[in-house]
């Protein structure tokens, strides 16, 4: 029987389930008001390293073992690992899980990895060829500063639609059976190009592009918005949050309050300064391990669509004058019955 | 999604309509008295300078050593980035800003190493200042030499 259905949208055959979810953030994310909700919070910025770029890979590392240790596994017990980051060539999840000696594939989805990282997961695990894979994604603030916008300690403005970028990682253990919510869909995203050149507006960049995948897995289910009780996009912030509520108002879907965004969760912009809100890998991984993931445990939701988006640009696309072409990746993930865990 | 011409210059309009755009007119306030506190603090080290009986030149010398000195070291101390995101234009034109544009790439590619790293990347940010400041230097050279 075939598992597709519609265009872009497959049902897994019995759900793959969502065994541990693990979250490490920096500092800054842990004074946000998500705080409490994450595993670990890392005081210092380099986490003991050299480099901004070590201290991703360093933070990959201890939250990918947190996250086997989470799902009373062992690393040995992984079959595949699934990951990947924003740093040239995806060296902050190369270097970051080198040593964890588990078959490796380096995904790059710009900021919406976590959602690409766990529908291959799942289907892998679906498709019989995995019994456990170990999916995640990482950011950081500092490293990404560097490599995409200006040296730190240059003295710049960033305009109002900017987003911070979040420092942390996001893992989670997919498993064929065991307790856990469940991943019951997958849609995955086209490339949406809106000729959006503005790198200091992701949001309004990704927005197309999470309202594309929205409709589309709208129109593959049939369902609406008001069958979730949340829907999560990635890292859009407050500006890319708004162009979705209205893109799919002219396509006859009312996004109502179910309807929220990471980037938005993660940060206080008047306490924080971060403005449009959060982004990066990190920002849909460690708001889906730390925040929901608890909440789809405890059965407080029942279903949820959850949404990470990215932005598919490099620095030199950028210069080149090339406009921002946006991804996003869905995943139906539904919650335990109550109380049963 | 309607990614002709026409769909794309209606999410254009769409966007502009829900980007908050820049507080430009008090941005412009803050550049302008940071900036002037700034050239002030230089103001006042060209007197310093010349009332110890430094020649006018030499000590003008003296003021812009000085204040990029400061530059570098508030750079280094992480402070000049925080100067800079709440004075904008105000710290940025100023020969401080040219220091901090130096200073900052400087750090951050150290890890890289001291030749390809530090020395190369160096300019990074200051190199477009320099090429266009010598080249129109150099335009002004030449219209004032004929003009004259």
């Amino acid at each position: 029987m075939s598992k597709r259905i519609g265009k872009q949208t497959v049902r897994l055959s019995e759900g793959v389930v969502i065994l541990s979810a693990a979250s490490t953030v920096g500092p800054k994310e842990a004074e946000g008001p998500l705080g409490k909700y994450f595993d670990q919070k890392v005081e210092d910025q380099f986490f003991g390293e050299k480099t901004w770029e070590l201290a991703e890979s360093k933070f990959v590392e201890k939250n990918m073992e947190l996250a086997v240790q989470k799902a009373n596994l062992k690393a040995k017990d992984i079959d595949y690992i699934l990951c990947g980051d924003l740093l040239n060539q995806c060296t902050g999840s190369t270097f970051g899980i080198k040593n964890l000696e588990i078959p490796f594939f380096g995904l790059f989805g710009a900021c919406s990895t976590m959602g690409e990282s766990m529908s291959l997961g799942a289907m892998l695990v679906d498709g019989g060829f995995a019994k456990h894979v170990l999916t995640g994604a990482s950011s950081h603030f500092c490293a990404a500063e560097k490599q995409f916008r200006f040296p730190l300690p240059l003295g710049t403005q960033r305009p109002p639609t900017s987003t911070w970028t979040v420092t942390g990682d996001g893992a989670v253990v997919l498993a064929r059976k065991g307790e856990g919510p469940k991943i019951v869909e997958i849609t995955t995203g086209k490339i949406v190009d809106m000729g959006v050149t503005d790198a200091n507006n992701m949001g309004a960049a990704m927005a197309p592009a999470a309202a594309h995948l929205l409709k589309s897995h709208f129109e593959d289910t049939g369902r609406t918005p008001q069958d979730y009780d949340v829907i999560a996009t990635g890292d859009l912030g407050v500006v890319g949050r708004e162009l979705v509520v209205e893109l799919l108002k002219k396509e006859g879907y009312d996004m109502d309050s179910r309807y929220t965004d990471c980037g938005i969760l993660i940060f206080d912009d008047e306490t924080q300064d971060t403005h449009a809100g959060g982004s990066g890998c990190a920002c849909s991984a460690v708001t889906f391990c730390g925040y929901f993931y608890p909440k789809l445990v405890s059965g407080e939701i029942k279903r949820m669509l959850f949404i990470p988006t990215g932005a598919l640009m490099s620095p030199t696309s950028s210069q080149q004058g090339q406009p921002i072409p946006g991804i996003a990746h869905g995943l139906v993930i539904e919650g335990c019955e109550k109380g049963a865990k | 999604m309607d990614t002709s011409k026409k769909g794309q210059q209606e999410y254009s309009e769409m966007v502009k309509k829900a980007s908050p755009n820049s507080p430009i007119f008090m941005d412009c306030i803050k550049a302008f008295v940071s900036g002037g506190i700034i050239c002030t603090i230089g103001q006042l080290l060209l007197n310093f300078y010349t009332g110890r009986g430094i020649s006018e030149q030499d000590a003008a010398l003296w003021e812009s050593i000085t204040l990029i000195g400061i530059s570098a070291v508030l750079t280094a101390l992480g402070l000049y980035e925080k100067l800079g995101k709440f004075c904008g234009a105000g710290t940025i034109v100023p020969i401080t800003g040219f220091a901090n544009s130096v200073v900052s790439p400087a750090i951050e590619f150290k890890k890289e190493g001291m030749v390809f790293g530090m020395a190369a990347k160096m300019f990074i940010v200051a190199g477009p200042v320099i090429v266009y400041g010598t080249l129109t230097s150099m335009l002004v050279g030449l219209v004032y030499y004929f003009v004259k």
